[in-house]
Parts: C-alpha cells; structure tokens; sequence
C-alpha cells in the first residue's frame, strides 16, 4: 500500500468511526414519547430556567435552591431513578421519566410540571439523560409485566395482610402502616441524607402516582436509591394485587378495598393476629 | 504482509495466553506479608441489635464489633485488600461462584472480593428480612428484599467497583463487594497476614486497601519462584 492511499484509509476510518459515534451519541440524547421525538439540545434551555435551581447545571443535584431541600433533589449524574416501569438496577424508560415529572413527587419540592408543554416535557427528557454515560452504555430495564387486576375480595386483602407480615413492611411502614416501624428512624437514602417510609394514614398519593397499577410497581420494582427494595423475587406476580388490596385498606380514604374490609372486620376483628413481631400485641 | 504478520502475532499472544492457563503452571513467585497500624483506630465497638430480637438473641453470649477497623494482637488489621494494581501480566477472569451470607444479622464475609462477571450467590441464612442494598455508582445500584427461606439472589457485577453494601432494615449491616481485575488477591486475616500466589516473574504495583484508612502502594519485583515479603503499615485514626 502506497503511503498516500494508506492515509486515505486511515482517515476515512477514522471518519467512519466518528461518524458512528455521532449517531450513536446523538440516539442517547434523544427521548421517545408516542410519536414524540425529544431532543437533548431543545431541553436545554428548559432546563436552565425550569430545572437548574435544584438539580443543578451539570445535573448533580447541587442547584442554588438544593441546601434548602428536603428531601434532595434527584442527582442526574448517578442515573438512578425512584419511580420506574422496569426491574430495579435498570436504568428507566422514557416514558417513566415523563411521567415521574409530569407528576411530580408528593411530599417533595418537585411539583408537577403540566404547565409546560407535552413537548417542552419530551425534551427535558432527552436532556436529562446526557448527563450520565450510563445511558450510551447501556438500555432501559424492560418493563416487569403486571397481570389484570382481580377484583378485590375479603381472601384477596386477608392475603395481602399475611403478605405484609411475611415480607416484614410492617419493620419500616409499621404495623399499622403509620410509617413508624422498628427500622423507620434509621433509614437513609443512597448519599446517606435520612429518608422516612410512606405513612398510609396520611392518605395521600404515593411517592410514583395514585392508581393500584403506580401501587402494585412500586413494591415490585422498588424505589432505586431509596431503602424501599423490590419484592419481585419473592412476591409472585398474582398475589401483588393481595398486597395491593390489603395496603388500601390502611388508607383514610373511601376506597373499594377498605369498604369490603370494613364489612367483614365487622364480626371477624377477633380473629386477625396482630401484624408485627412474633409475640407482639398491636 | 503486514496482515499476515498481525495474525502472527494474535496467534503467538493466544498462545502464550493459553500457556498460562491452569495445568502445569509456569514458574511463579509470591508476595507475602503483613498488615498493622500506627496510632489510634476506632473502638470496635458492640452493635445493639436489640431492634432485631432474632439477631439479638444469636449474639447475646457474645455482640458483634462493628468491622470498619478489625485489629489484632501486634496492631494487626484485618480485612485489608491486597492486590496487584498493576503489572498484572492477564489472565481469565474466575468463573467460580463466590457465596455472601446474610448470617445473625451480619455479612459474611464482610469483605467480599470477586472478579468482573464472577457469579455471585447471597443467601439470607437468618429467620428474618434482609434487604441487599449494594451502593453502586458504576455498576447499576439495585435493591431486594430476601425474606425467610427465599431462595438464593444469583447475580454479578460486569465492571472493577469497590461496592459498598448495607441492609437499610438493619443499619449496622455493612460489608463490601470488591470487584478487581485481576485475580491476584489477598484479604488480610485476623493476624493481618496475607499471601499472593502464583505470580509470574515481573515488575508489579501491590496495593493495600483499609475501608477506613484509605490505600497504600508498593513496587516489587519478582523473578523466578521466589517469595517477596512486603508489609503495609497504616496510619490510624479514631475518625
């Protein structure tokens, strides 16, 4: 090979590896909603004015407003996400990302964001996820598959209950699911920042949405980066909706599952032994 | 020509590879020694577990020390890595399962070192909940719960990480994963001694990890079979 022609290879090697880099980098900083295309470089701008104040500009969650917040704002750089469709240890889809902030986390300074547009919304996703590498090295988790919903029944919440006793909830939400179990005080989160479980008598939504669907996810994939962990080893996909049914029942609110419960616990109170410890009264 | 003489070489590199595969393994010296501290470490002090009454009662006769400074007669530390971070000469990763216990409310061990895709099995040995927190930032951090009986988790980590873990239903769980490169490794026991085997002649950097006390490096040089003895001093401190 001739000095020159071997320069035109090498360039053009090199021109077909930047090129495919440029492709692949510009495929990680894109989000995909419906029909969507979101595009990092839209987003951000929108981050600078809407999400830069507590998250950060490097995404780092160490914005102006962040000293003052509790709990802390989610810290893109780590690509670790509560709320998601998929197993834990798996990075989130899209479409989680676009609902987490569309929502907005309860009980938290991240409001809902629906005043911007669905667009507006698609972008920021995209950009959201240039600032760590783990979204060009890796892929979303798939998403876990959630069977339909049987109807609640008195066997289906008194499963639920024994659930909740088996797989020891009742150790950080408590027995009666005030969020003051045993272990309550001591959780923390994964900067070591102190962090409390969900209280059910609150009665408010939960940390990633309100349906039984939002319910059922967040105990099968776990709230990533948080002490809360996933249960899908050891809950089979059926009985989740017993654990769902049962964790109904523990809210202030006039809900299907708590009016069944309500009628049967009626003439059956005696009966149920006491959540908690072995040995415990509640 | 100069294709051909790169697969030459690919073949050559394979070959030599293949020879250092296990059988009869080539001449091969070692590395031992001895790790101890200088100045105060912390108090190994007693965990009350008595949040967790089946743990509690395990330990009654005797509490569990906390272990982020395991010292021994003659100031030595235990639970110290050692391992060749560089000059390591390349060999395959282990394919051989390692195994963690969760185990009256401790890990077991608390200093877990395996390799990048080595399998990993956790067992919740215990009459009570664990949850596995590893607190990974370049491997993907999860989080499961293993109540009673449930089987083992079967799992791996793809990339070099030093992994803290905990159990946040019982705070005072804490150990580490360990994930290195190479598969020249020693944790120092509770005299503080540890020993690399088979180790090919060569220039190599060993380096000691402490949790607590950070890191320390020293060069060495083998050649033939022999056994170099190098030990790590640390300089400790109650905080």
């Amino acid at each position: 090979m001739r000095p020159h022609t071997r320069w035109v290879a090498v360039v053009s090697g090199w021109g077909v590896l930047l090129f495919a880099a440029g492709v692949t980098r510009a495929r990680a900083q894109e989000s995909h909603i419906g029909s969507l295309t979101g595009h990092a470089a839209a987003g951000k701008p929108l981050y600078t004015r809407y999400c830069a104040g507590c998250h950060g500009d490097d995404g780092d969650a160490r914005g102006e407003n962040a000293q003052w917040i509790d709990p802390k704002p989610r810290d893109f750089t780590m690509a670790v996400f509560k709320c998601r469709s998929t197993p834990t240890g798996t990075l989130p889809t899209d479409q989680d990302l676009f609902d987490a902030m569309t929502r907005g986390f309860v009980t938290t300074n991240m409001p809902p964001w629906l005043p911007l547009t669905h667009h507006n919304r698609v972008d920021l996703v995209a950009y959201i996820k240039a600032f760590s590498p783990k979204w060009k090295t890796g892929k979303p988790g798939t998403p876990i598959t959630i069977p339909p919903e049987p109807a609640a029944t008195v066997a289906s919440i008194l499963h639920g209950r024994e659930l909740f006793q088996k797989m020891e909830c009742w150790k950080c939400h408590g027995p009666a699911g005030h969020g003051d179990g045993p272990s309550a005080k001591t959780l923390t989160d994964n900067k070591d920042d102190p962090i409390r479980p969900y209280d059910f008598s609150t009665g408010s939504r939960f940390m990633c949405g309100v349906t039984n669907r939002d319910l059922y996810k967040i105990f099968m994939t776990g709230l990533d980066g948080t002490p809360m962990p996933s249960f899908a080893d050891d809950i089979k996909p059926a009985d989740g909706w017993d654990l769902v049914h049962f964790l109904r029942t523990m809210q202030p609110l006039k809900t299907p599952e708590l009016a069944i419960w309500n009628a049967w616990l009626a003439s059956h109170a005696a009966e149920l032994k006491p959540i908690g410890p072995p040995g415990s009264a509640q | 020509m100069r294709i051909r003489s790169r697969s030459l070489l690919m073949i050559a590199l394979l070959g030599s590879a293949a020879m250092v595969t296990p059988g009869a393994p080539p001449a091969a010296g070692a590395i031992s020694g001895k790790v101890t501290y200088t100045g105060t470490p912390p108090k190994m002090k007693p965990i009350d577990m008595a949040k967790e009454p089946f743990c509690a009662r395990l330990h009654a006769a005797a509490p569990v020390l906390t272990e982020n400074a395991v010292t021994g007669p003659g100031n030595a530390l235990r639970w110290v890595l050692v391992y060749v971070s560089a000059g390591d000469q390349g060999s395959a990763p282990s394919t051989e399962p390692v195994r963690l216990d969760q185990r009256g409310c401790q890990y077991i061990p608390h200093v877990l070192v395996l390799q990048p895709n080595q399998p990993l099995d956790i067992y919740n040995d215990d009459s009570t909940s664990h949850n596995i927190h590893p607190l990974a930032k370049v491997n993907p951090e999860w989080n499961k719960s293993q109540p009673v009986g449930a089987p083992p988790i079967h799992t791996k980590w793809e990339k070099p990480e030093f992994i803290p873990v905990k159990c946040n239903v019982h705070p005072w769980m804490h150990g580490w994963h360990l994930v290195l490169a190479t598969p020249h490794y020693a944790v120092s026991g509770e005299d503080g001694a540890f020993s690399l085997q088979g180790l090919p002649p060569g220039k190599y950097t060993i380096t000691a990890w402490q949790e607590q006390f950070g890191t320390q490096t020293q060069d060495v040089t083998i050649s033939g079979t022999e056994t170099k003895t190098i030990d790590f001093v640390f300089k400790a401190t109650p905080y």
